[in-house]
């Protein structure tokens, strides 16, 4: 395919401006003012349209096809939320409303939309409180930590500078808890993919600040022992923050804060079904049990007799987003939990495991389960009866996109030896899944009998086999 | 080096005498388990290092991992063809594949070490 600058022709234009009709001095010195005009690509409009029309066209998505990508929840955004987020009142409020007791009144119902999203994610967690200001699921962890540094910092906890995260939680927890100044102690999983609590409780010092637990966690299980840990935790005074990157196995089921969680972040790119992948934007709010409500990040919106009103929380850790966060994102996730109501959100629960153990038991005997216990919303394999063959998990993972499915997460977690984590999430048919699997079945028999075949997978892509090695050694990059 | 003169730790680093000083590295385990290496951070010479502390990065196409110190000791020099073929972990990693010596070590700590026999008894438990 060409790039849009070998389609360019010298004086091709797309608009026509106007001759212009200001001064052309600037003001500004002439070391500053560019002397050639910019090399930009010169194309018609229709140029251009085709142009990302085709680009579209090679992307896949949700909306293109099945997409299992394990870990990420990657299910189909219902277009009514879209419809919501394109309401000229959201849409076209400019976020400096906001800023200034004065306009308030002219911005009500965006004020809220946020105070409502925070009430009802706060209340689905078992939490206190919730912010929706950080911008995507790593932001929101960061924020969790913050928090559970304020909280020790405010109560004279200078020795808890120590985080404990387990080898099966989600995989950026441990650099959020450096970036937020802590030490990370990891603790290992047993042979079941539990926390080893044995391990867990020798790592338990007076020292230790917080636990960063993913639960379900990567491993696809439910941390059976989630309550020991909380007690052993509370002993100390540390706090239990819980990554909400696989909430989608238990909404409506169960509540975090219930099971002794202090602070949590959502993601509602995964689990509340807005855009996601590439850039989403997304949107990781943070929730809080009542002793961290003091420090959560303001501004905050309030209910008063007079309407909605923004207050800095008295310790609060400050902005850590302009505004608050990407808010026509939290517009699509509001519109998404009004559309499923109470009952709804049980059953995304129930059908998101449903379909994982469905695909483990169409699957277990061609590929090797990692675990024997019961996966929740995601299933994983280890692809070493077929690396024996000479087939890797990513040989398998491009093999499929032959099929026209996405790959699955390959590799991760570390914890499992070619690693193939799938996650269908609640909202694919029984017909979809069955095409998948007859696809896992199929590249598991030529695995046997044709290695190479798919060892040299994808053929049917606009690009064949990346050499991912050589991306990575011979970084190449005109920006930098 | 040869395997069944050096140590080794359970994070499959390895450690061997080179004179005065002691040559680490990975195990041929290790860089098949990592795959392909795109990158390695090596550490600065002089720096002191605890038992266990992390002293070098590489990375793969599949992950970045961390490569701890087997014993205390000072960085005395780094595998500086490394930073440019990296590769050569994976080509030759008792060898050409090294990433940095030590000097003053403990040598109490080495002699804890698991020997040739008692680290493929652990690899053979470790992949049951």
């Amino acid at each position: 395919m060409q790039l849009i600058f070998d389609k360019s022709r010298p004086g091709r234009r797309a608009i026509t401006w106007d001759n212009l009709d200001v001064t052309e001095k600037t003001g500004l010195p002439a070391e500053c003012l560019r002397m050639v005009p910019p090399a930009l690509p010169e194309l018609g409009e229709l140029d251009v349209v085709r142009h990302f029309t085709r680009l579209s066209q090679r992307n896949v998505g949700i909306d293109d096809t099945f997409y299992p990508l394990g870990s990420c929840t990657m299910k189909y955004n219902p277009k009514i939320a879209e419809v919501a987020a394109a309401q000229p009142g959201f849409a076209g409020l400019h976020p400096h409303l906001s800023s200034s007791e004065s306009y308030w009144e002219t911005c009500q119902g965006a004020l809220e939309l946020v105070y409502e999203l925070e009430r009802l994610l706060a209340e689905i967690a078992g939490m206190e409180a919730s912010s929706l200001q950080p911008i995507a699921g790593a932001h929101g962890e960061l924020t969790g930590a913050l928090l559970m540094a304020a909280y020790h910092r405010d109560r004279g906890h200078a020795h808890k500078d120590t985080i404990i995260v387990p080898d099966s939680a989600h995989g950026t927890n441990p650099a959020s808890a450096v970036v937020a100044g802590f030490k990370v102690v990891e603790v290992p999983s047993d042979a079941n993919g539990q926390i080893n609590l044995d391990k867990f409780r020798a790592a338990m010092t007076d020292n230790v600040a917080g636990i960063m637990l993913t639960c379900p966690n990567t491993h696809g299980l439910f941390e059976e022992q989630v309550q020991e840990i909380a007690k052993a935790a509370h002993a100390v005074d540390a706090l239990l923050y819980y990554d909400g990157a696989n909430l989608n196995a238990i909404i409506g089921q169960c509540r975090p804060g219930d099971l002794g969680f202090d602070v949590m972040h959502y993601n509602l790119h995964k689990t509340f079904a807005t855009p996601h992948g590439m850039g989403g934007p997304g949107c990781g709010p943070v929730g809080v049990a009542k002793r961290l409500v003091p420090y959560l990040p303001g501004p905050r919106v309030v209910k008063r007799d007079a309407g909605f009103a923004l207050v800095i929380p008295e310790k609060s850790i400050g902005r850590v987003a302009a505004f608050f966060g990407n808010f026509l994102i939290a517009v699509r996730a509001y519109a998404y939990l009004r559309y499923y109501g109470d009952e709804g959100l049980k059953d995304i629960s129930r059908v998101a495991v449903l379909n994982a153990n469905y695909i483990h038991a169409r699957l277990k005997e061609a590929f090797k389960p990692a675990f024997d216990g019961r996966f929740m919303h995601e299933c994983l394999f280890s692809a070493v009866p077929q690396a024996e063959h000479g087939v890797h998990a990513m040989d398998i993972a491009k093999a499929l996109l032959d099929y026209g499915f996405h790959a699955p997460t390959v590799y991760f977690p570390l914890t499992v030896k070619e690693c193939l984590m799938i996650e269908p999430t609640e909202t694919e048919s029984k017909e979809t899944l069955d095409q998948f699997c007859d696809a896992m079945l199929d590249i598991a028999e030529r695995a046997i009998h044709d290695p190479e075949a798919l060892q040299t997978a994808p053929t049917s892509t606009p690009v064949g086999r990346l050499d991912e090695v050589r991306a990575a050694r011979e970084l190449n990059c005109a920006c930098l | 080096m040869q395997p069944a003169n050096l140590k080794y730790t359970r994070d499959h680093e390895w450690i061997g005498q080179d004179g005065a000083q002691y040559v680490v590295g990975i195990t041929e385990f290790a860089q098949n388990q990592l795959g392909d290496i795109t990158y390695v951070e090596l550490p600065q010479v002089g720096r002191q290092v605890q038992q266990h502390e992390e002293t070098a990065v590489v990375e793969s196409v599949k992950a970045a991992s961390d490569i701890y110190a087997p014993v205390a000791g000072t960085v005395a020099a780094v595998n500086e063809a490394l930073e440019s073929k990296p590769e050569l972990v994976n080509k030759d990693p008792y060898g050409a594949g090294w990433f940095f010596k030590l000097e003053d070590i403990e040598t109490s700590q080495l002699s804890a070490l698991m020997d040739e026999a008692a680290y493929r008894t652990f690899l053979a438990e470790e992949s049951h």
